[in-house]
């Protein structure tokens, strides 16, 4: 597998570290209440298809991405800085 | 038998290598098999369930035949093809899964059994009772069964790993792979051309036919010149691609110097992993036999093997051949045969409108019923259309029940490949390889001038998806016969017909198998192991599904085909696992200290990738505690010197790293001064603790924080994540200095008194208070001096920049010597800390919070901060939470152990009982006790409660007294001294 990392071009998986579900950029407020932040913190969708994960580019530039990839093609259809994703939140 | 005149082998280099000890005569250029056809070897092997004879069936990866084991010893590799085994002076190989010999097996007395030994059989005999399979059956039948062995030993071989880049890998050098290399070459892609063989052409090197005007041999041959002129195109023969994978990347296993008498420091095998822009498979098509009574014997091979031994290697497999042919191809070996003046004893073809034969008889419309010859092949018994038998003296039957594409990399990303009528085979689907084009054989096109045709399409279509522009390429003049055949799978008769030759799955097991109501594909491979040996079904798989479809009465398509995985080939583990090996398992971090902790005599011990100094042994000392206990006394009564630079170094700059720190850690660091020092603590947003350590603020926007030496790679990790994810609009820059900085810890009542001796400026308790932080010069060389303290003593952290680490931690430690002291290791700095009651991993394990460890009031109320909320959360406060407490022995038993649990005094030790565990315990030299900290459910209400501690592992039950986990000097009057 293949990553394109936005600073460095396309790299080998094996420099990237894997976290998970790209909804960790969305932090709550800390007086969201309990179910939004269980849902943060803890409950995760499954899909069979695409999903927006995080990747650390830590064997690299120590840059973290969201990658939009299909779970079942195993296509990657987009990689973005995650600084970049978060100030477009803002 | 040689023919002189053919062959691609070099008959002025003569050779001898050895096969079950005897020497065998062979040329440069051949093969084991090929130079024991040549020497008529015909038995080379014994199968793996009946030990019947076995001979070379084949000429290539796939061979099902001719197993053997290469070299001896340690390093010795089993189940290798004899068909892709190069000679060399001095070769040894053995046959393998025979007992005494290859000649006379003792376990062939299997075949005799066979009719009891079918599909299923040790399902359903060894069932009962139970305990039986484990103790005697399976090892019984582990013995019986089975092909070569490892030695058991260390492999002493050397392996490799290696990647590699292109715009274009060509999966196999035969005609099609040949011409889409020259396309992309001459337009200047960068170009990768992988073909397992040791010469590259394919089937041409093994044919007689003419390609632009040369022979196939010239034509392949001078292509590969201009190739291997080009700058931009590698050629990698002997190199198997095994597997296709995401974003166009591919394993190929390399066979770098199995070939070489003298290996000159090579690796064996080099594995490589090949990301390609864009690819194209040309891996040719391997012909299938036919099933008929007794197809296994030695002499028995694929029509196109023959030719292949003839038209390559000038080899005649036989002195009377048979063809047994549904199909026009293997009309081609008798013609070649006769051509090279070799007695062909008939073709025998199913067709009755068979073409005529030129200079051999021509047996239109019969079938091959039956073989005799008991370690080789003596006749074969063929039955005309009208049922009448006759029989044909010959020592080798070249047969061909047509051609299977090898569409195995198109399967390796979920691809299923679709049946051919035209060709009665499966065929590759397009794009089930992103990036991957098919050409030649492999798709099904079978003609010379298909494949070449094919592989200029390809390269065009791949490279100009890339921007490159091909230049309008001829297809070279070549051979476009028809592919004409006729299927036949299985001849119908009594006896056993063999389907997979490897695993001795014959014709009668697959029946059996559906008539068993194992009628899916996926069941029938299962329970007759058909398509499991090492060829994985290449020679196999096809027919044996046209046999399961006829006998649950569907057609082949509807009946499918299992799931092709990589690797293509057999990898050895030793080249996918090359450089992993013993040493090379992990990396090694070594400390600047770390060659001086060694002349010490220091045993080393693995802190993650770091090596740490356990103790340092002095004259006299018989074991760890004597030491240990000299150096914790060391540091209470006098100074004592650790290196602790493994811990994570973090340096942090820029105007906003204090507002970024408070929402790290849970406490406030903006506010801390300049050339101050202060712990932290640190959650995860689950408000479970993650790391703890000190932070110093070296600058108004200058940060360094330190971390555990287990989570300096995941706290780095983390505060990029914050920055970067959370927080992208604060203006901080951050990188690990870790390994930059030699930091030693100096800790004692005389430690600032050794500090003095190698400070430029000497330094006070006004100048450099408890906490204190700054540069420093020592010795001359700008470093930084911290007072903070692991061990509860008065203490600094010196460091300096890594190039004098080794200097100075001599200089510190002669010094701390001449006052009494010396150097510490991990176990002196873990009893000092236990009884500071300081916290490591130990207590902060993944489970615990701010509040079990006693630190709810370093959570600051002031602000937000990474875990705060969920830290809050019902349950995680109260006295149903176990709390850190310390625990001193008070009864007869004076030891304490780690992961021991603990229960109130007289209950019963049993789960449910349950009311903590000790996390981390160590003999205190200074209270002359064991101490022990640990978590216990409402613990800091049970100060001076006693307890018992038990360790149900070791057998331990201990009574003890619970009290506050700060054993000594719980007012700090000794780290601010």
């Amino acid at each position: 597998m293949r990553i394109k990392c936005p600073h460095c071009g396309e790299r080998d998986r094996r420099e990237f570290y894997y976290v998970g579900d790209a909804v960790a950029l969305d932090r709550p407020d800390p007086d969201a209440g309990d179910v939004v932040w269980d849902d943060y913190v803890h409950n995760r969708d499954n899909p069979a298809g695409v999903t927006r994960d995080l990747w650390y580019h830590e064997s690299g530039c120590s840059t973290w991405i969201v990658v939009t990839r299909n779970t079942v093609t195993h296509e990657i259809l987009k990689t973005e800085l995650a600084s970049k994703v978060k100030e477009a939140m803002a | 038998m040689r023919i002189n005149g053919k062959g691609l082998v070099d008959r002025s280099t003569p050779l001898t290598f050895t096969f079950d000890g005897h020497s065998v005569d062979a040329y440069a250029g051949d093969t084991v098999a090929s130079a024991l056809l040549a020497a008529e070897v015909k038995l080379v092997a014994r199968s793996f369930k009946y030990h019947r004879p076995r001979g070379v069936m084949g000429a290539g990866s796939e061979e099902a035949g001719a197993l053997i084991t290469v070299g001896n010893g340690a390093g010795q590799d089993p189940n290798v093809r004899a068909t892709m085994q190069e000679v060399y002076s001095g070769l040894e190989t053995r046959s393998q899964n025979r007992w005494p010999s290859l000649n006379f097996d003792v376990l062939s007395l299997n075949d005799l059994a066979s009719p009891f030994l079918s599909a299923g059989f040790y399902y359903k005999t060894f069932m009962w009772p139970k305990a039986f399979w484990e103790k005697l059956y399976e090892p019984v039948i582990r013995r019986a069964a089975g092909i070569g062995g490892l030695s058991g030993e260390h492999n002493p071989d050397s392996y490799e790993k290696a990647y590699a880049f292109c715009d274009f890998l060509v999966i196999g050098a035969g005609s099609a792979g040949l011409m889409a290399a020259l396309t992309a070459g001459r337009a200047g892609a960068d170009v990768i051309l992988c073909d397992e063989d040791s010469i590259m052409g394919g089937r041409l090197n093994g044919e007689t036919y003419d390609v632009g005007g040369a022979t196939g041999q010239d034509w392949a041959a001078s292509t590969v010149a201009e190739l291997a002129s080009m700058d931009n195109v590698r050629l990698m023969t002997r190199t198997t691609v095994t597997g296709a994978y995401d974003q166009g990347t591919f394993g190929a296993l390399e066979r770098v110097s199995h070939h070489l008498e003298d290996r000159g420091g090579r690796p064996v095998e080099c594995f490589w992993r090949i990301a390609a822009k864009r690819s194209v498979l040309a891996a040719g098509s391997i012909e299938r036999p036919v099933a008929f009574r007794n197809n296994d014997r030695p002499g028995i091979m694929t029509a196109s093997a023959v030719r292949t031994y003839l038209n390559r290697y000038g080899v005649a497999p036989g002195k009377a051949v048979t063809v047994f042919a549904n199909n026009d191809d293997a009309h081609r070996t008798a013609r070649d045969l006769v051509e090279a003046g070799v007695h062909v004893a008939g073709v025998i073809d199913t067709r009755r409108d068979a073409p005529d034969g030129d200079g051999y008889e021509v047996y239109k419309g019969a079938e091959i019923c039956n073989s005799e010859g008991r370690k080789a092949l003596e006749a074969v018994t063929f039955r005309y259309p009208d049922g009448r038998e006759d029989k044909l003296q010959t020592d080798c039957l070249a047969m061909s029940g047509g051609w299977n594409p090898s569409v195995h990399m198109t399967c390796h990303m979920n691809g299923r490949p679709v049946w051919n009528e035209g060709i009665q085979s499966f065929v590759p689907v397009d794009g089930t390889v992103p990036g991957m084009l098919t050409a030649g054989a492999c798709n099904g096109v079978f003609s010379t001038h298909g494949a070449l045709t094919q592989g200029i399409a390809a390269a065009q279509e791949a490279l100009s998806d890339l921007g490159v522009k091909t230049a309008k390429a001829d297809v070279p003049k070549a051979e476009d016969a028809p592919y004409r055949l006729k299927p036949l799978w299985a001849v119908e008769g009594k006896g056993r017909a063999w389907l997979d030759f490897q695993n001795d799955v014959t014709v009668k097991d697959v029946k059996l198998a559906a008539a068993e109501n194992f009628r899916s594909v996926e069941h029938m491979k299962r329970y007759t192991t058909q398509g499991m040996a090492p060829d994985q079904g290449k020679n196999s798989n096809v027919a044996a599904l046209a046999v399961l479809a006829d006998a649950t009465g569907r057609g082949i398509p509807e009946t499918g085909t299992t799931t092709f995985r990589p690797p293509y080939v057999p990898v050895s583990i030793a080249a996918m696992g090359a450089g992993s090996q013993g040493i090379g398992f992990a990396p090694q971090r070594f400390t600047t200290s770390h060659k001086a902790s060694v002349e010490a005599g220091a045993p080393m011990v693995e802190v993650g990738m770091w090596y740490r100094p356990s103790f340092f042994p002095a004259p006299g000392e018989k074991t760890w505690r004597q030491s240990c206990d000299r150096e914790v006394n060391n540091v209470r009564n006098a100074v004592g010197v650790c290196d602790v630079s493994t811990l994570g170094k973090i340096d942090l700059q820029g105007p906003d790293v204090g507002e970024f720190l408070d929402f790290v850690y849970t406490n406030m660091f903006s506010t801390l001064k300049v050339g101050r020092t202060r712990y932290g603590l640190m959650l995860r947003e689950d408000g479970t603790v993650m790391d703890d350590g000190t932070t110093a603020r070296m600058g108004e926007n200058h940060y360094v924080m330190t971390t555990t030496t287990a989570a300096a790679g995941p706290v780095m990790r983390h505060l990029e994540y914050v920055h970067q994810c959370l927080r992208p609009d604060l203006d901080v820059s951050m990188i690990s200095v870790t390994e930059q900085w030699a930091q030693f810890a100096v800790a004692g009542p005389k430690s600032r008194e050794l500090l003095n001796g190698l400070l430029a400026e000497e330094i006070n308790s006004d100048s450099w208070p408890f906490m204190a932080c700054g540069e420093a010069l020592i010795q001359g060389v700008k470093g930084r001096l911290f007072r903070i303290s692991f061990s509860g003593e008065h203490a600094y952290e010196v460091a300096v920049p890594s190039r004098y680490g080794d200097s100075l931690f001599r200089l510190l430690v002669s010094r701390a010597e001449s006052m009494g002291g010396g150097a510490y290791g991990m176990e002196a700095l873990n009893v000092l800390r236990i009884e500071k009651g300081h916290i490591t991993h130990s207590e902060i394990h993944g489970r615990t919070n701010a509040f079990d460890i006693g630190f709810a009031r370093m959570v600051s109320a002031k602000k937000d901060c990474i875990g705060k909320t969920m830290s809050e959360r019902p349950g995680l406060v109260g006295d149903t939470r176990e709390q850190l407490v310390g625990l001193k022995p008070i009864g007869v038993v004076k030891q304490l152990t780690a992961g021991a649990h603990l229960f109130e005094k007289g209950a019963d030790p049993v789960r449910v009982n349950e009311q903590g565990y000790t996390t981390s315990v160590g003999f205190s030299p200074t209270l002359e006790t064991y101490l022990g900290l640990g978590f216990l459910r409402n613990g800091r209400a049970r100060h001076g409660e006693e307890i018992q501690m038990v360790d149900h592992l070791r057998g331990i039950t201990t009574q003890c007294v619970v009290c506050d986990p700060v054993f000594i000097d719980p007012e700090g009057g000794r780290v601010r001294g």
